[in-house]
């Protein structure tokens, strides 16, 4: 494929979402509003109401409904996207499982947002984080031009390996900020996004299903068993479509990202918009003759444990900066970041920091305090907290 | 109105053998109503009894498209499926025209699903619900629910030493649903097929949302015979206990006066699960329920101006 015609729009990462769905052209939107996501939902709707979009969306009494009325859409045979945050994917959580594991193709965007109680808006990422075993593939993105693009990407991903997708971005960090945005021409969009393939739907009147049967011991660990086999075809699906889709961008979409990564001692591993932040930190520590870097988990469901321990394998220490806790247990990005390193013969020095809880802010100078630490050697079995009143 | 001959040759969408008890009043529901158009029909359908006993894989009793989602969202379930209709019907990948109908059991409806086909109803969908109403939660094992009678005898509400069973009334639903001012709403009993095949009739030519309250007597929660499951419907109608009426376009009538009036107390002594209210300390419950019943009837004949 030829790369396309692009323009370039200063949008919010939301406003980015909401293109990439424009685009996209959905069948059905279920959805509901919640800060931070609604922007991604308000200016859906008003594409709807310019009849911009073939759309059809569903104003539901709540996220569970969303969801809901989201699987009834995908079993329907429609493409059937949806937007959420914080309580509200909590509230859809029970029937994320019926999505995933009816093997549902659905998108979703998802802007992070801390958990109640106590209740706040802003970002931290206990929401997705909460449903990370689910069975929904999980993309999440530094900025705007990664919320558009993994929007794109994931409706493909979705409807190739038939499970659903989540995409993450920044509650307001990412939502609500303006970054110039390249967006790509909608004859190229729209040719990679192709039509969806029916099999066997719901509408097919000649051909009548049973969707959602009652499976008891004798079948339910085969069909969750499948579910586990989909994961692995959805890890070599996203390095194929990935490509396919960098043909058309120039983008690349691998699992992680590496950032000067080749020589680095210090390497902090973190997601989403605090990525990006890090970026800014190596580049003016290189500056001073430090060796640090990044990875960057993108694709954190499936997760790429092999390629994550192949990039650590020259660290000498890794810091992971988690955005929500895992109550009585490592957080959840260190726990998998421990693993990628177990088959390791030589591992580095691993610190676990927790960030950003509540929204709380995290500065340059946090970060490049992190990799001081690190290259002092102060590494220890603890959590150590950024930015935090312990007492 | 259909004839008995000409019902019974109509095609059965529900295949027999499922495995639903002996007396289940919820399989003949849905026999019926789905006779009442001949248009190619979805189901969706809430967990419950009637979702468990009839798509044990890999096994289905459904001959048509069917979709069991979870047990509070048959609503809002099949307004995705009816919405991706329109949107697939005007792109030219559908090209019937399809009707839509939701089963719930009254858990999955008075209950846990009320939001979700509060929302649906509002919204507008053109679609059917059907909430088959046996009084409790009977998949689970008899556990109360709001639409188990005053003083009936469940598992999580039982009668004792010093409860008798259920302390509220059961949730006049069929009104609820009314509220929202959709173009049909009634009330049906399983005992009476040419009334409820011609409501079911009447809610598939709707112009958007209808709905069907049946009652579905219980042989396993109600504690009868499964043998008289339709005795059972029936004396609930000529008791009051269930009027049968609809409401078309916010207009009600009454379908179904008794000629004679039963008292209330004939259907309760035939039922185990009222079988306390039968000692000498518990007459004053009686006369309890036969009043409120007086006082609902009242009502709902000023409603339908006969009176």
């Amino acid at each position: 494929m030829a790369k396309a015609r692009f323009k370039e729009v200063p949008f919010t990462g939301a406003e980015a979402a909401a293109e990439a769905m424009r685009q996209i052209n959905p069948d059905v939107v279920p959805v509901y509003p919640i800060t931070p996501q609604t922007p991604i939902a308000q200016k859906f709707a008003q594409f709807v109401a310019d009849g911009i979009v073939d759309s059809e969306m569903i104003r539901v009494e709540s996220e569970h409904s969303a969801m809901s009325a989201a699987v009834g859409a995908s079993a329907a045979g429609a493409r059937a996207m949806t937007a959420t945050s914080s309580a509200g994917l909590a509230l859809m959580w029970e029937i994320l499982g019926v999505a995933s594991g009816s093997r549902f193709p659905i998108v979703m965007n998802v802007v992070n947002r801390a958990l109640s109680a106590p209740i706040n808006i802003h970002c931290d990422h206990a929401d997705s984080m909460g449903t990370r075993d689910h069975s929904w593939i999980q993309i999440y993105c530094e900025n705007a031009q990664e919320a558009y693009d993994n929007c794109i990407l994931a409706l493909k991903i979705a409807e190739s390996v038939d499970l659903p997708v989540m995409i993450m971005q920044d509650g307001f960090i990412t939502s609500h900020s303006v970054q110039n945005v390249r967006i790509y021409e909608d004859k190229a969009v729209k040719k990679f996004i192709g039509k969806r393939k029916l099999d066997k739907w719901l509408l097919n009147i000649d051909d009548p299903v049973t969707f959602g049967p009652l499976q008891l011991q004798d079948y339910n660990f085969e069909t969750k068993y499948q579910q586990e086999i989909a994961m692995d075809d959805a890890k070599k699906a996203y390095l194929k479509i990935g490509k396919e889709l960098s043909s058309l961008t120039g983008n690349r979409y691998p699992y992680i990202e590496e950032y000067r990564l080749k020589d680095a001692d210090a390497v902090i591993i973190a997601m989403s918009s605090t990525a990006g932040t890090t970026k800014a930190v190596i580049d003016m520590m290189r500056k001073q003759g430090i060796k640090v870097g990044l990875v960057k988990p993108v694709l954190f469901r499936p997760f790429p444990y092999k390629e994550i321990g192949k990039a650590l394998a020259n660290a000498k220490y890794v810091a992971v900066l988690d955005r929500s806790f895992s109550f009585g247990a490592n957080s959840p990005v260190y726990g998998e970041i421990m693993n990628s390193l177990y088959p390791l013969a030589r591992k580095p020095g691993l610190q676990s920091y927790v960030f950003g809880i509540g929204g709380r802010d995290i500065t340059e100078k946090d970060i490049e305090n992190v990799f001081h630490d690190m290259l002092a050697g102060k590494i220890t079995d603890k959590k150590k907290y950024i930015s935090l009143r312990e007492s | 109105m259909v004839s008995l001959k000409e019902l019974a040759k109509k095609k059965q969408r529900l295949a027999p053998g499922h495995r639903t008890c002996a007396g289940c009043a919820a399989p003949i529901i849905v026999r019926t109503v789905l006779k009442a158009t001949d248009k190619p029909v979805v189901v969706a359908n809430a967990t419950g009894c009637l979702e468990v006993t009839t798509t044990i894989y890999p096994y289905s009793s459904w001959k048509v498209p069917y979709i069991h989602n979870a047990f509070e969202n048959a609503a809002a379930t099949l307004s995705g499926v009816e919405t991706a209709y329109r949107v697939l019907r005007r792109k030219g990948i559908v090209k019937k025209d399809i009707k839509f109908v939701a089963f719930g059991g009254d858990g999955g409806t008075y209950d846990i699903g009320l939001q979700s086909l509060s929302g649906a109803l509002e919204r507008g969908h053109n679609m059917v619900y059907v909430c088959y109403d046996n009084e409790a939660y009977m998949n689970t094992g008899v556990q109360r629910s709001g639409a188990t009678p005053y003083c009936a005898s469940t598992t999580t509400a039982p009668c004792g030493k010093v409860l008798q069973g259920k302390e509220q009334f059961k949730k006049d639903f069929t009104k609820i649903v009314a509220a929202h001012h959709i173009p049909y709403v009634a009330q049906a009993s399983v005992h009476n097929w040419n009334d409820l095949f011609n409501k079911a009739k009447k809610a598939f030519e709707a112009d958007g949302p209808a709905f069907i309250n049946v009652l579905s007597p219980c042989p396993l929660g109600w504690k009868f015979d499964p043998a008289k499951s339709i005795e059972m419907a029936k004396l609930a109608a000529d008791t009051r206990f269930w009027p049968l009426y609809e409401i078309e376009n916010d207009v009600y009538k009454l379908n179904y006066k008794p000629a004679k009036i039963i008292p209330i107390v004939e259907f309760l002594k035939s039922q185990g699960r009222f079988k306390h209210l039968f000692k000498p300390e518990n007459k004053h419950l009686i006369e309890e329920i036969q009043n409120h019943i007086d006082k609902t009837w009242d009502e709902l004949l000023r409603l339908c101006l006969e009176k």
